[in-house]
């Protein structure tokens, strides 16, 4: 599903050139749940970036479902974003004027899916991760938990090859944060494949593999048993 | 534009956003306003000047004499020069295609006026039917001098309000009542009102009896004509302008005097001096624009200023909503489309609103020359559109910019 080759990437800072990323050989499956973990200025967000197209590279290959990534102007990596990719932010990222459910609709709004049937569809995306009561409630009064569930469906509405999320846990306690994650897997066991970047240990034991950052490059990549965070959720 | 799916997308952030449109409107629909009004003022003003020179007949001139201030062909200054009757004849045919009214005047002086007891100076003018036009006269009994009167050279006389009050103290009808006019007797045929007061000091009577009572001989004092009513007012201008020149020529030609000068023939033109007040109406005119131009200029610069809060303070959105998929250009026309919207209808509120004042207060405005203030449609809808036109040139650059954020600088950006 994702397949990267010799990744680098630097940023300029002034005259200092910031080398952050030092040569990523990475490739993730189809149904794949991975942890990238790493400390802060490992490299794991501007990894993300570059895989959400949201950022580019500097040296190396891109494939994402087949499709080479390179040359990006901001129009095609919309298009691409839209079909291949769904993104989960820490800061939720709701949109805080509309409600849950026009939340949910908006990638389907640039998909071109007419009203209906994208009310219609997220709807069901709302249902699935239980917030179908709190559908026409603005972003402003739900829960921390409850408005990354909204992201969580609103990344899913759009029916992506491959889920983001940027420490989907990392403004939630413990407890709220278990509870997304049992929905993360949730989501996987369906078939989605996943990305979660992350820096706390237990989060990323609920994954299948973790892949280790530091200083820009890969020092660990190995599977791991699955905690699963049902157990955790009542 | 005509995209349901967009419209229903800028309804929403519309409704969700309320204090900012309505700020936004605001500014779109006060500029509109008062521009609309200011013009409005400014044809009120013209409306207004046009009216006080309906008052006297609006397209008069005429002739006075003096003496002489120039020698010329060996004869002396100082010279005094007396119109007589086959000037005016001559005149009158000549430019019988142009001319509308037309009265020559006698005048009687130091004449006394007794009616029984009551004795009164008044100035006394011999005159043609045509007079009454010319001074905008209206008859408050009997008739004006007909043209019989003056063939049969018959002693009648047309007094004013005034003098009725004066003479027969308000008790008596003093039509067909003989009044004396230096001791010849002459029968009141009509009362007569003048809107000015000073012209209602005078007793008119039919200019061939008034030559053949009071030894005139054929002596005329004064001219006076109207045009024929032409459409165009610079075309009116032009051409009694012209008349009155060639007239004046002639006149000065008829009485051997010299072109330049001055004093000897003596002519007015009201057509002139209203072309004057015209002029400066049209300054005035052109001031309400330039300071109406300049509220839309400011309007646009509010609309701008807003767009570009508007802007900042979605990018953060922007970014969520590329992020989601969408293209630059989707986020440009999103943002224009809202613009373009919002100044739409603030525009026509603001045209509307506007022009439904002048339409319902401006007829009660009872000011000296403002006079009925309305505005040219479609002027202030061109405006409107140019403030559209301007809104949306204003609102683009911002939001092509902002489309053009690095998204994940957007999705950073409090």
């Amino acid at each position: 599903m994702i397949e990267i080759k010799n990744l680098h990437k630097s940023y300029k800072m002034g005259s200092n050139s910031l080398h952050v990323l030092k040569g990523i050989n990475f490739s993730v499956k189809e149904g794949e749940l991975v942890a990238i973990m790493g400390s802060s200025g490992s490299g794991k967000s501007t990894l993300l970036n570059i895989l959400g197209m949201l950022d580019e590279l500097d040296e190396g290959s891109y494939d994402l479902d087949g499709v080479e990534i390179k040359n990006l102007n901001e129009t095609k990596a919309a298009n691409y974003r839209n079909k291949f990719l769904g993104f989960v932010f820490q800061s939720f990222n709701l949109i805080n004027y509309k409600n849950a459910m026009e939340n949910v609709a908006l990638p389907l709004y640039y998909q071109k899916v007419a009203r209906k049937e994208r009310q219609e569809k997220a709807l069901k995306y709302l249902e699935q991760v239980g917030l179908k009561e709190w559908a026409d409630h603005l972003p402003s009064e739900l829960s921390g938990g409850q408005k990354q569930r909204v992201a969580i469906a609103r990344a899913m509405a759009a029916e992506p090859k491959v889920l983001l999320a940027d420490e989907p846990t990392g403004a939630l306690d413990s407890k709220t944060s278990y509870e997304v994650m049992d929905l993360i897997q949730k989501i996987n066991d369906q078939g989605n494949t996943i990305l979660i970047v992350t820096h706390e240990p237990d989060i990323a034991d609920m994954c299948k593999r973790i892949v280790h950052l530091k200083d820009g490059v890969i020092i660990e990549d190995k599977k791991v048993e699955q905690v699963r965070a049902a157990q955790y959720v009542q | 534009m005509f995209d349901i799916e967009r419209w229903q997308e800028i309804f929403d952030a519309i409704r969700k956003n309320k204090l900012r449109t309505f700020l936004t409107g605001l500014s779109v629909a006060s500029g509109i306003f008062i521009l609309v009004i200011l013009l409005g003022f400014g044809q009120g003003m013209q409306n207004g000047i046009a009216k006080e020179f309906e008052n006297d007949a609006s397209t008069r001139f005429g002739f006075w004499t003096n003496a002489t201030s120039k020698a010329y062909k060996g004869l002396n200054a100082g010279r005094s020069i007396q119109m007589r009757n086959e000037n005016f004849d001559y005149l009158e045919n000549k430019y019988v295609d142009v001319l509308d009214s037309k009265s020559g005047v006698f005048r009687v002086r130091n004449a006394l006026i007794v009616y029984k007891k009551e004795t009164g100076s008044y100035r006394v003018e011999g005159v043609t039917p045509s007079f009454q036009i010319l001074e905008n006269q209206h008859m408050l009994s009997g008739r004006f001098l007909n043209f019989a009167d003056q063939k049969g050279k018959l002693k009648v006389a047309v007094i004013s309000k005034k003098i009725k009050n004066e003479l027969f103290k308000g008790k008596e009808d003093p039509i067909n009542q003989y009044v004396a006019i230096s001791g010849i007797n002459f029968k009141v045929v009509g009362v007569y009102g003048d809107p000015s007061e000073r012209d209602e000091n005078r007793i008119v009577i039919p200019i061939a009896t008034a030559q053949a009572v009071f030894n005139g001989a054929d002596k005329v004092n004064n001219m006076y004509f109207t045009m024929k009513p032409v459409a165009d007012f610079e075309e009116a201008v032009t051409q009694s302008t012209l008349v009155t020149a060639q007239m004046k020529s002639y006149l000065q030609e008829a009485h051997t005097v010299s072109p330049d000068d001055e004093s000897a023939i003596g002519s007015f033109n009201t057509l002139e001096e209203a072309k004057r007040y015209f002029n400066l109406i049209d300054n005035i005119k052109l001031f309400f624009w330039i300071v109406g131009v300049f509220t839309i200029i400011a309007g646009v610069v509010g609309v701008s200023n807003i767009m570009l809060i508007v802007v900042k303070e979605r990018t953060r959105e922007i970014g969520i909503r590329k992020a989601l998929g969408a293209k630059p250009w989707a986020i440009v026309g999103m943002i224009l489309h809202e613009a373009i919207f919002v100044t739409t209808i603030a525009g026509f509120s603001g045209l509307i609103f506007s022009m439904g004042l002048l339409e319902f207060v401006g007829p009660y405005i009872e000011v000296d020359y403002l006079l009925n203030p309305s505005v040219n449609f479609n002027v202030a809808l061109t405006t409107v559109f140019v403030l559209i036109f301007a809104g949306v040139v204003a609102g683009f650059f911002p939001a092509w910019k902002a489309a053009n954020i690095h998204t994940i600088d957007a999705l950073r950006h409090e």
